[in-house]
């Protein structure tokens, strides 16, 4: 599975939504995304690419978009 | 319009007392113009008391309102489709309880204001939490009480969470320690509600004569002792007792409430409660409001320039305390710190709770 690949998954299954919602979705833009989606999202990223998001890189990842920016920080390239 | 990228830009402890003057003269002054305006209830209070419109005022000028009025009625400033959560106080049972109504925008400064303000004392590294909580406090998760949004929170700060009570608030001994072992020898953070953790975590412990080694534990609670003062429970005991049980030597109080969610008031290793950038506080003598000097026991009065999506930037609490002093604590932190008391006599706000109804 590509980095992408793995990126859309989590966000389908944690957030419960389709593939073709993703672009433009932003954080507590929708009821599954609060901060309790957020935190299992981020948990599940960390996991599946082994890095170590910090608190304000949570906070930052605040899109589906933004949060591709952070992960490059952390060398996860999508 | 109001500059919150300017806000988050500040450091929490960093502002010193002209410089804040001046800054929340300007930000309170627009907010309460910015609610007055989107806000009905609040805006027929300012007439009632004839506060003039579109004149600078400085912090102590700004309107206050009665926390109770957050019980009676829908103070907001956005319209109800853009609510995005309602947030209520933890009111005993029988009692009304406070509705904030808040945007992603406001929920958003919160959050961030949180997260500032803890990165402060913890660092930015994520660390396991155990919340000594039952994880059905999150039930509900578009109406969520203080408790919840408290945990919602801190949550935030964490790498893996562990609830550390049961659906019964029975102590989960065996998770917990499953949890610990996991981190042996790590920094870990440790959240609650102070009375929960008294009366769920430290009590249960005790009868069970177990304890905790973890030196490297963070412990931060909040909502007060009030519940615990019936049991003359004092803050300085409630940190030994809690010490002895756990090893925790890094045990921070804060104060907050529903109503200014976000913008904590942490305690330094000093004992003092902290305000950050993101918030501040001034004391009044009940029998007349004037504001007290410092050293004076007064009325909490409570600012936040993050109240956006309903006006509670300027709240009168009703609670007492001393503010201690301004910029000179020892641990180094900017802005004012201080000490809570307490609950006031209910009779002593009665005559502020009836402004509204003139």
């Amino acid at each position: 599975m590509t980095n992408l690949e793995i990126y859309n998954r989590m966000f389908i299954r944690d957030l419960r939504v389709k593939e073709e919602d993703l672009p433009g979705l932003k954080y507590r833009g929708i009821r599954t995304w609060d901060s309790l989606g957020h935190m299992d999202l981020i948990a599940d990223l960390e996991e599946k690419y082994d890095i170590h998001i910090s608190t304000s890189d949570v906070m930052n990842f605040s899109s589906y978009e933004k949060g591709m920016e952070v992960l490059a920080k952390y060398g996860v390239i999508i | 319009m109001m500059d919150y990228k300017d806000i988050f830009k500040r450091k929490p402890y960093f502002t010193e007392k002209a410089e804040k003057e001046t800054l929340y003269g300007e930000w309170l002054t627009e907010l309460t113009e910015y609610h007055r305006e989107r806000c009905t209830p609040y805006g027929k209070l300012l007439k009632n008391l004839k506060v003039p419109q579109y004149q600078h005022m400085r912090e102590e000028e700004i309107p206050m309102l009665p926390i109770g009025l957050f019980k009676d009625f829908d103070l907001v400033s956005i319209p109800e489709q853009t609510v995005f959560k309602t947030m209520t106080s933890s009111g005993t049972s029988g009692q009304k309880v406070s509705r904030i109504y808040l945007d992603t925008e406001t929920a958003d400064y919160q959050q961030r204001a949180l997260v500032a303000i803890g990165g402060d004392f913890w660092g930015d590294a994520r660390l396991p939490l155990l919340v000594i909580d039952s994880p059905r406090v999150l039930k509900d998760r578009n109406l969520f009480s203080a408790r919840g949004a408290g945990i919602l929170g801190f949550s935030i700060f964490s790498s893996r969470i562990c609830y550390g009570l049961d659906k019964d608030m029975n102590l989960d001994l065996e998770g917990i320690e499953l949890f610990l072992n996991r981190y042996q020898g790590e920094t870990i953070l440790i959240f609650g509600f102070t009375y929960i953790i008294w009366n769920y975590f430290y009590q249960a412990l005790k009868r069970l004569g177990q304890s905790f080694h973890l030196p490297k534990g963070i412990l931060v609670h909040g909502g007060g002792f009030k519940k615990l003062t019936d049991q003359s429970v004092s803050s300085e005991e409630f940190k030994e007792r809690i010490t002895e049980v756990t090893g925790i030597n890094r045990i921070h109080n804060y104060y907050g409430m529903a109503e200014q969610t976000g913008s904590i008031y942490m305690e330094c290793p000093f004992g003092h409660l902290h305000a950050s950038i993101y918030s501040d506080i001034i004391t009044r003598r009940a029998k007349d409001f004037k504001v007290c000097s410092y050293g004076e026991k007064g009325i909490i009065q409570v600012f936040s320039p993050l109240a956006f999506s309903y006006p509670g930037h300027s709240i009168l609490t009703e609670d007492e305390g001393v503010i201690l002093g301004e910029d000179d604590c020892p641990c180094g932190r900017k802005g004012k710190y201080f000490r809570v008391l307490g609950r006031i006599q209910q009779a002593e706000i009665r005559g502020c709770s009836d402004t509204y109804d003139g």
